[in-house]
């Protein structure tokens, strides 16, 4: 990577501004004309967003666990060893599989069975994906019963604060423009070619941002916690419509899982994405609440 | 640079991992861990009716078959001898905290009021099975005993043995009383098979299933459950950690 001088150099009287090109020299912040740090992330949103960078991921760890204790998932009221799964994650005595509908999936050494610390293991989800990483449904639903707390008083104070310090208003709210589908093909190309918002543009979330945003808190955490909620006996009888809401119980715990797998990927995109915008700058605007801007590229 | 950055979240990741397995296995975190407990019986029985009914089904939307789990057959001689006897000399036990203790026969039990209920048996491991169940509901005889003001619990004592402990169970007095909590003789229109938990086991329909002790031999009112056997009120409760509150 070429290097760019830096201010002693510069003040050292090097020639230089003929052999580097523009867009270079822009890449980074000089000693004379330095970017400095704009306020983006409001404080509520940096809290909960770390309080549920922990959640969100004990209650995915050790909901894999709890799902190895009956690595098999149905449609409908009930669904037990006799009764027919759509999903199950098994082992044969050589292999690990998995199985959707009737398309059964080779998936020896990570799921089904796999090989730890020297010894092959029979079980859905391997160690280092669960907590805890030995199997121990007790332990883990022990965890997720905790954590289900964090996440879901954590969502419940955010959605009060984000009303209360306009969050919702200024950064989650659709306008009648940017739903285009216009607008929003143009965003997608954006993400395809790499090409983020710079400059002022990236004060803003782009509608992309909006929507994974919107449909992570107002569908994937509600359906997550409500079909959580239906998979609870106790709260089967408080709340008996949480069962015609998702279809029955079985129904439920599918959907959960469903939902739980699209949280996953909506954190693997997510930080890809955080990756490829400058990681410091993003990491340090979720933690101290400002960012240096992205410079305007050079066309 | 790759290779560390790499190396790191490696790292980064075992590091968790362990980090999360010695806090599980922490005596102080556990302690915040375990306390989730008290704050789900809290917020459960906040909102709900004490009476609140589970779901009951109609006979189509039963499961074909329902299966069995845990012990399928009790070990010791002396079920074994109740079985071959078809239970005519078996009797329930209901002392503990009551003015009058009873012994009753299969025979007398199945005289009294019944409740029948088709209702989904949910596991903690995932599956659930709805099934039909006919039997006494607990109320009658804890009333039957008099059971006295001071007690607390519910402690229902198996003819099963889980490794070399019998098998145990408790509920509150909530879910004793509750109308759909009975000690079931019969399931799916015919007597209790074995492999469910023949002649009695207990029905707790707002709770997971290893609540509903199987071959029930004696109910227990106790003011605490501090004495009972491993005193946390159950077996899995004693030997593996689930939690004694398993409306959830």
């Amino acid at each position: 990577m070429a290097r760019i001088p830096g201010a002693r150099e510069l003040s050292q009287g090097m020639s230089y501004t003929a052999s580097v090109p523009l867009d270079l020299a822009r890449d980074e912040p000089t000693a004379a004309e330095p970017r400095p740090l704009v306020f983006r992330h409001k404080l509520a949103t940096r809290i909960w967003h770390w309080v549920n960078a922990v959640a969100v991921v004990v209650m995915l760890m050790s909901g894999l666990m709890i799902f190895n204790a009956h690595p098999r998932l149905y449609w409908g009221s009930y669904g037990a060893n006799f009764d027919k799964p759509w999903l199950e994650i098994q082992a044969t005595p050589t292999i690990g599989y998995v199985q959707i509908g009737d398309a059964r999936i080779d998936t020896t050494g990570v799921l089904g069975r796999f090989t730890r610390n020297g010894v092959s293991e029979t079980r859905a989800f391997p160690g280092w994906a669960t907590i805890p990483s030995d199997y121990n449904l007790a332990l883990a639903r022990r965890w997720h019963l905790a954590f289900a707390w964090v996440l879901g008083v954590g969502l419940l104070a955010f959605l009060i604060a984000s009303l209360v310090n306009r969050h919702w208003k200024h950064d989650l709210t659709l306008s009648p423009a940017e739903i285009k589908p216009r607008h929003i093909w143009d965003d997608i190309k954006d993400h395809a070619r790499l090409k983020f918002a710079v400059g002022d543009a990236a004060l803003r979330y782009g509608i992309l941002q909006k929507l994974s945003y919107i449909g992570v808190i107002f569908i994937l955490l509600p359906v997550l916690i409500g079909t959580g909620l239906t998979m609870s006996p106790a709260m089967n009888a408080a709340w008996p419509w949480l069962l015609d809401l998702f279809g029955g119980r079985a129904s439920a715990r599918s959907l959960h899982f469903i939902a739980a797998a699209a949280m996953a990927g909506f954190i693997v995109v997510h930080i890809v994405l955080v990756s490829l915008t400058g990681p410091f700058n993003q990491v340090r605007g979720m933690i101290i609440g400002k960012i240096r801007l992205p410079k305007e590229r050079a066309e | 640079m790759r290779v560390t950055r790499r190396h790191f979240a490696a790292g980064l990741g075992a590091g968790l991992l362990t980090g999360c397995d010695r806090l599980g296995s922490d005596p102080a975190f556990q302690k915040i861990l375990f306390g989730a407990e008290k704050l789900n019986l809290g917020a459960q029985r906040l909102l709900s009716d004490r009476g609140a009914l589970a779901r009951e089904y109609r006979p189509d939307q039963m499961s074909p078959r329902f299966r069995s789990n845990g012990t399928a057959m009790p070990a010791s001689p002396a079920y074994r001898a109740h079985l071959a006897d078809r239970f005519a000399g078996w009797r329930l036990a209901v002392d503990g905290m009551v003015a009058q203790p009873l012994s009753l026969s299969l025979d007398q039990i199945r005289a009294m009021p019944t409740r029948t209920q088709i209702t989904r048996h949910d596991c903690v491991e995932g599956w659930s099975a709805i099934g039909q169940w006919t039997g006494v509901p607990l109320k009658l005889l804890l009333d039957a005993a008099g059971m006295r003001r001071e007690a607390r619990y519910v402690v229902f004592h198996c003819a099963d043995n889980y490794g070399s402990t019998p098998y145990y169970e408790s509920v509150d007095l909530v879910d004793a009383f509750h109308p759909q909590t009975i000690l079931a003789w019969g399931m799916n229109g015919r007597m209790l098979p074995v492999e469910n938990g023949a002649p009695l086991r207990l029905r707790v329909e707002r709770m997971l299933g290893y609540k509903h002790a199987k071959y029930v031999m004696r109910v227990e009112a106790v003011a605490s459950l501090a004495a009972v056997f491993g005193g946390k009120g159950g077996t899995w409760e004693d030997m593996a950690g689930y939690e004694w509150y398993a409306g959830i």
